[in-house]
């Protein structure tokens, strides 16, 4: 097939807003090989989300408040490493779960979009607590409202701050979306 | 790069200080105060700058410091703050005086009691208005519950940050025992908004008491205990924290210092002794000091503050006993809302309840500075009222913004290994310094 | 600003007056707050003047900040608390200055402290303070335009760094589950603000 100049994307590009994650093309492929219904392919796909699901190192990108409450479930009251989540990996490179914790600014917008495209897919986002959700209770000239308007999130957490078994169920939410995507690419 | 000031007299206040140094210019509106610690010509081909945070491991807040090192030693620093700045003066010029009160929770997020006390103390230094002894005792109480929780979280982040996990596990399992405890009673675990204005949200009880002390007893006692024990002899913490981050006792002074961090340097400033505000002149404590002032003492005398809080906490169990059931709120109805009961039967009640919830409680025109002893430091809130139920400017002092001014002391000179320690130590919490 | 109901004053406050005379220019001591006006190119000497005193002492300059009365002319207060460590006492010291020109000398001489607080009230207000070794922004970033707490700059006037994204799933979703039936627009759903 001809290869159309203004239809490439970059594998991986996060510019301009277009984020594209790299296992993302192919389904065009597997439709050809009518292949997206496939006892192999979906079998696959589930072996993949439970050893992705299960291994997540989390990115805790802690400004604010919430981060209390991150370092309270991370404790043994409420444990994280049940659920596999255990090690925060504290280089974008080596994550692939941001958490966004806390208040986000605008002077820590650019922030954190750099640490988001300084990750490698797969990756989720989880949006912890009301201000990163959408603000939370301020409204005003610096924050911004919500980390949605500056990277994709996949789970977002209420509460200002949740509590943790809020969070735990988040994680198990979570934990279900990546069972349930799409994971082999060709 | 281009120098800005060279002159030494630009950084030598009239007491006289150690360092001159000069005001590099960085592209991206950083100015690096840099030192030559062998003379001033020394060769600068050797340095490096680098950026450390606003996104980084420390788990203590979110603040960037641009650094230049010759080999491992800082030689030149600037930090650069304002990465969680919410704009809470704006926010509150917005709300009245009680909507403001969640406001205040969020700015030292650890301590959000003494927090919300201080705001009430300011409201109600405004009106002229004085609470119940009840109020006061239990204010007093639960400050100090506050100061705990506080120091548990920087001892246990920053004994983290040094590789030491176990005790930020045994901190922060002691924390969330008395953070639900505290739930009980005020109904949220860490922005908690439990002072109003005039009194408080709601009536401790004896049983919730006694579970404090068993609390204190079978949790917070036999963990300090361990924790001791894992690291005040331990030859690595002794050696990453002995005589790292010293500054002299007018330094920080003059930096406007106040807090844990000053009383380490072995000057003996504490609010709650000079000038004893709510029932802190009843209870019998003593202000632990260090000797050094470098980042070993600063543990120490948070953790000495922690059983000198519970030593407070003891003293009132019995007078918040004996006061039961007196009132916890003002007899005043300019600022503390009516009883339902009352706003339900009677339209007096009904128009004070109406009047303070839209409109805000309005202290007469002026001005009021109430200063507490915070976790960090000295916390003051400076309101000025122009009649109406909504501030007109609402300024919180913050402890931690004061210290992180003077942190280019301590860091210049040391080791890059010391920039986590001494940043967990001073216990610069995000909220409060950008506000 | 001048005179109080009750007439007598406070020993720091009557050291405080007869040392300066002429250059308070009004006091009070509501609440029990020391208070005294001066004109703002008095601060920097008035400063060294409460330093240096024996019996005053005022070691420590614990908050700095700025008052917007928009409203009036002069129309910025700066206001200054100060604090003695030896003999714990407070003073209040407050000076006007103008919109046209909201100069003042700056404390940094004096106070360590003064620094990183007059920053804030430069960036909060507008406040220019002479002989700064550093006057910068320091709570907001250097490609914000305006000063935030005066009182005409609208608090929701957000001057965001970049475009933000719109709101809502991501394009992955979008693709592999897009929404059948009605159009929905995904920009320009957000309530104006």
């Amino acid at each position: 097939m001809a290869v159309d100049p203004d239809k490439v994307v970059q594998l991986g590009d996060a510019r301009n807003g277009n984020i594209v994650p790299a296992n993302y093309g192919g389904d065009d492929i597997i439709e050809k090989a009518g292949l997206e219904n496939n006892v192999w392919a979906t079998r696959m796909d589930a072996v993949l989300g439970w050893a992705r699901k299960f291994s997540l190192f989390q990115y805790p990108f802690v400004t604010a408040c919430c981060g209390m409450e991150f370092m309270a479930v991370s404790g043994s009251h409420y444990d994280t490493d049940r659920f596999g989540a255990a090690l925060p990996r504290f280089s974008p490179r080596q994550a692939d779960m941001l958490m966004v914790v806390g208040t986000i600014v605008h002077k820590q917008a650019p922030v954190l979009r750099t640490v988001y495209d300084q990750m490698c897919e797969p990756k989720w986002v989880v949006a912890f607590g009301a201000c990163a959700v959408s603000g939370g209770f301020y409204q005003n000239y610096t924050s911004v409202p919500g980390a949605d308007k500056i990277i994709p999130v996949d789970v977002y957490i209420p509460g200002c701050p949740p509590r943790p078994e809020t969070v735990l169920d988040a994680l198990v939410k979570l934990q279900e979306k990546i069972q349930a995507s799409r994971h082999i690419a060709f | 790069m281009s120098v800005l000031t060279k002159s030494p007299e630009a950084f030598q206040p009239s007491y006289g200080y150690t360092f001159g140094g000069e005001l590099v210019e960085l592209p991206g509106d950083i100015r690096m105060h840099r030192i030559y610690p062998e003379g001033e010509d020394t060769d600068l081909s050797s340095r490096t700058v680098i950026n450390i945070g606003p996104s980084h491991p420390a788990m203590h807040g979110t603040v960037r410091m641009v650094v230049e090192l010759d080999g491992e030693t800082i030689v030149g620093v600037d930090v650069i703050p304002g990465y969680l700045h919410r704009g809470f003066e704006k926010e509150c010029e917005a709300h009245t005086y009680h909507q403001a009160i969640p406001y205040t929770d969020r700015l030292n997020y650890c301590s959000p009691l003494i927090n919300n006390f201080a705001w009430c103390g300011t409201v109600e230094k405004l009106f002229g208005a004085e609470v119940p002894e009840r109020c006061q005792l239990i204010r007093t109480y639960m400050s100090e519950l506050s100061r705990i929780t506080d120091h548990l979280t920087a001892m246990g982040a920053g004994l983290m940050e040094l590789g030491a996990l176990t005790p930020f596990l045994y901190m922060v399992e002691v924390r969330d025992w008395m953070w639900e405890h505290i739930c009980h009673v005020t109904g949220a675990r860490l922005t908690q908004s439990y002072g109003r204005i005039g009194g408080l949200a709601r009536d401790v009880t004896d049983e919730w008491l006694d579970r404090n002390t068993e609390i204190f007893e079978k949790h917070l006692i036999p963990k300090l205990k361990q924790v001791h024990a894992l690291v005040d002899h331990n030859r690595i913490f002794i050696d990453r924290m002995r005589g790292v981050g010293i500054v002299s006792q007018e330094d920080l002074i003059s930096y406007g210092v106040t807090g844990p961090c000053l009383r380490a340097a072995g000057v003996g400033l504490d609010c709650r002794t000079y000038a004893p505000y709510d029932a802190y002149d009843r209870v019998s404590f003593d202000v632990p000091i260090g000797k050094y002032g470098d980042n070993y003492d600063r543990y120490f005398v948070r953790m000495r503050e922690i059983e000198e809080s519970m030593k407070i906490c003891r003293q009132l169990d019995p007078m918040i006993r004996a006061t039961n059931g007196a009132p916890i709120h003002a007899e005043d109805a300019r600022m503390v809302l009516p009883p339902k009961k009352e706003v339900y039967s009677n339209i007096e009640a009904l128009m004070n309840h109406f009047k303070l919830i839209m409109e805000g409680p309005r202290p007469p025109k002026g001005e009021a500075y109430h200063a507490v002893e915070g976790a960090n430091g000295e916390l003051g809130f400076y309101l000025v009222s122009d009649g109406t139920g909504m501030p007109y400017k609402a300024r919180c002092r913050p402890p931690s913004f004061v210290n992180m001014g003077a942190i280019h002391l301590m860091l210049l000179g040391s080791q890059v290994a010391d920039i986590v320690p001494i940043f967990g130590q001073i216990n610069m919490i995000g909220g409060e310094c950008d506000r | 600003m001048s005179g109080n109901e009750t007439p007598e004053l406070s020993p720091v406050l009557a050291a405080v007056l007869e040392g300066l005379g002429d250059t308070v220019l009004a006091w009070h001591s509501q609440h029990g707050d020391d208070t005294i006006l001066i004109q703002p190119a008095d601060r920097a000497t008035v400063a060294a003047y409460l330093k240096d005193t024996e019996s005053l002492a005022f070691d420590m300059l614990m908050d700095s900040t700025a008052v917007d009365y928009e409203d009036e002319e002069p129309r910025f207060e700066i206001v200054d608390h100060f604090f003695s460590t030896k003999k714990h006492h407070r003073l209040r010291l407050k000076c006007r200055v103008p919109e046209d020109k909201p100069n003042a000398p700056s404390l940094t001489p004096l106070y360590g402290s003064a620094n990183w607080m007059e920053r804030e009230t430069y960036d909060m207000y507008g406040v220019v303070f002479d002989d700064h070794p550093d006057l910068r922004r320091i709570l907001l970033y250097p490609e914000f335009v305006g000063y935030p707490l005066r009182k005409d700059y609208d608090k929701l006037h957000e001057q965001p760094l970049f475009e933000s994204r719109y709101e809502g799933v991501r394009e992955t979703d979008e693709k592999l589950h897009p929404r059948v039936g009605v159009e929905l627009p995904i920009h320009g759903t957000e309530v104006p603000r």
